[in-house]
């Protein structure tokens, strides 16, 4: 193939606008994975559940989908609540989360999935708000309001979560939990509410994520399944915890395998995902962005 | 007479009395609904042998499962190997997959693991998707005999070999729960770095440990496309084999080499009578329902249940 320019350009910035996507998904898992050392594999399965809620809500009332995902944040937030009750009662106090919870999160996940393919079938679902088809052009570069609205929604979701980590109360006493739990007993807060919360709130983004995936492409029951290597990989990469490591890790990833795909064909962008996986931890396993261990 | 006597007598005995019994049932609905227990009893202990008793995660029982079904294809079109070669070379590309993947992720805490063979099954299924020589997403076809003496039909003879292999898979587990590398590997399961401490050579048992598991879930997959005539990427990759190979050793118990055989032929027994009467969703509902279930109440599985009651 003819190396051409425009279409390179054009792979990097729809890249960085499928990258706002990655790290709406990954943000979540940032504060579950990063902060609380919760393995939860469900994440991307969740994140197509708040997909499907999107499409069911939004054709009943007529909404726009991020509208909708920002509606139905607070029932994944109850919904996360639920899920770490019974995750911290039977793994978490035992001390059996290393295999057990594991499986729990894997039983989740594939709960989940069946679920969906038993409640809608394994067929396409999707939902086209009214700027879908609008494309701008700024010279030679595409810019896809279906990628660039949400992009930017994501982006939005993941600056609030910053500000209200490092500004807020609660947000700290989140970021003092990932550090050492036992010190937040001596100052009288409960490590366990605290982490509730904190999980909470990564199911709220997971089903956030969600709205901004149906706007990006159609979702099946299984389309969590291509996620759970990019969500990790980027998460590994950015440093576990950190926010900012997050969001240049999945615009970084997006790049990668989209220009991948613009090149090579889209069937090969799974395998992109898994290399790099494999080559973080193989030889960066702190992440890209992270300090070193 | 010692144990080991006694557990090769007993098996060789069981499974002489199960292929006389379905001679006499002579239908051979009774192999295929044998076979498909078997499969899993094979895939169950594979798993147990990383996951039970060095209580790492292998999330890819499906990924291995194909690869092994896929190198079985592959050596038959490209050498023209039959199953009994396809199986060892579905023994040594699931094996050698397993070292590599344990080799990239192993010096890391448990769950990176668990997370790179929960990726490996998609990438590999991206690769069979995309590589027209094993059909592509198309499929592929395996043509064969229709009857091999002295076996009474092919369906015989595919159980048989399945028999064959579940009960070399249990006597592999048991030899590894009571070899050097068992205790070393329990060692790691209950605290790694005080295993690591005592001079237990931690990594070199992880990844003996991951190429044997890896190997013997190719092994359960060679068979598959012998079995089934015809193997799609869908088919082969199935979640079923995933959510099965763990739910199946976690609810019999893990990191007992019964405990597998237990939970393989309780489930799968269950799954093919529900296939007749509920739909193939709803029963694959149930089991990761009773994953969760049995992780939650009873994390010794089954066995544990009964020791602790004993």
């Amino acid at each position: 193939m003819e190396f051409d320019l425009s279409l390179l350009l054009n792979g990097i910035v729809s890249g960085l606008l499928l990258g706002g996507l990655y790290a709406a998904a990954a943000s979540g898992l940032a504060v579950s994975f990063g902060m609380l050392d919760i393995v939860n594999i469900a994440h991307p399965a969740l994140m197509v559940t708040g997909a499907f809620t999107v499409v069911v809500l939004g054709t009943w009332l007529g909404l726009d989908p991020l509208v909708v995902a920002v509606l139905q944040a607070p029932l994944f937030y109850v919904f996360g609540i639920g899920i770490y009750n019974a995750y911290h009662h039977f793994f978490e106090k035992r001390g059996d989360e290393a295999l057990q919870g594991l499986a729990f999160f894997f039983g989740v996940m594939f709960i989940i999935e069946v679920g969906l393919v038993m409640a809608f079938g394994p067929e396409q679902r999707f939902l086209d708000p009214s700027y879908a088809y609008t494309t701008w052009r700024i010279g030679e570069i595409d810019l896809p309001l279906r990628m660039l609205v949400p992009g930017l929604f994501a982006m939005a979701c993941i600056g609030g979560l910053f500000v209200y980590l490092h500004r807020s109360f609660t947000g700290l006493a989140i970021a003092a939990v990932a550090q050492d739990a036992e010190a937040l007993r001596l100052m009288a807060i409960d490590p366990v509410r605290i982490k509730r919360l904190a999980f909470g709130i990564s199911i709220a983004l997971a089903s956030m994520a969600g709205g901004a995936l149906v706007v990006v492409q159609p979702v099946e029951p299984s389309s969590g399944q291509v996620f759970i290597g990019r969500v990790f990989a980027i998460c590994i990469m950015g440093g576990m915890a950190s926010l900012p490591g997050c969001i240049m890790a999945a615009l970084l990833f997006g790049v990668v395998e989209n220009v991948t795909a613009t090149f090579f064909g889209p069937s090969w962008s799974p395998a992109v995902a898994f290399g790099w996986l494999l080559l973080v931890l193989a030889f960066r396993p702190q992440g890209l962005f992270g300090k070193a261990a | 007479m010692n144990a080991n006597f006694r557990f090769w007598l007993g098996a060789a005995g069981l499974g002489l009395a199960l292929v006389a019994g379905l001679r006499l049932l002579g239908n051979d609905y009774g192999y295929f609904a044998g076979y498909f227990v078997l499969q899993y009893v094979v895939l169950a202990g594979a798993w147990n042998i990383l996951g039970g008793y060095a209580g790492y995660v292998n999330f890819g029982a499906a990924g291995f499962m194909a690869a092994g079904a896929y190198s079985a294809i592959v050596v038959r079109q490209w050498l023209g190997w039959d199953l009994i070669p396809g199986i060892f070379a579905a023994a040594a590309v699931a094996g050698l997959l397993g070292l590599g993947t344990g080799y990239l992720t192993l010096r890391l805490k448990g769950v990176y693991f668990s997370i790179a063979t929960l990726c490996l099954a998609v990438v590999l299924q991206t690769l069979v998707v995309n590589w027209d020589y094993v059909g592509g997403s198309r499929g592929a076809y395996i043509i064969h005999a229709r009857d091999i003496p002295p076996f009474n039909s092919y369906s015989e003879m595919l159980f048989i070999v399945m028999l064959v292999l579940a009960i070399g898979t249990t006597g592999i587990g048991r030899a590894v729960e009571m070899s050097r590398l068992g205790r070393g590997l329990q060692a790691i399961r209950d605290n790694e770095r005080a295993a690591e401490a005592v001079g237990v050579p931690t990594l070199r048992l992880k990844l003996v440990a991951t190429t044997l598991c890896g190997a013997l879930m190719g092994v359960a997959g060679a068979p598959l496309p012998y079995y089934s005539g015809y193997l799609n990427p869908e088919a082969a990759f199935s979640l079923a084999y995933a959510v099965n190979a763990i739910a199946m050793p976690l609810i019999g118990g893990a990191g007992t080499w019964a405990g597998p055989v237990i939970g393989a032929v309780l489930l799968a027994s269950l799954q093919q009578a529900a296939t007749v009467t509920i739909s193939s969703a709803l029963n694959l509902w149930i089991v990761g329902w009773m994953l969760v279930v049995f992780v939650a109440v009873a994390p010794r599985g089954i066995l544990g249940w009964f020791r602790r009651r004993g």
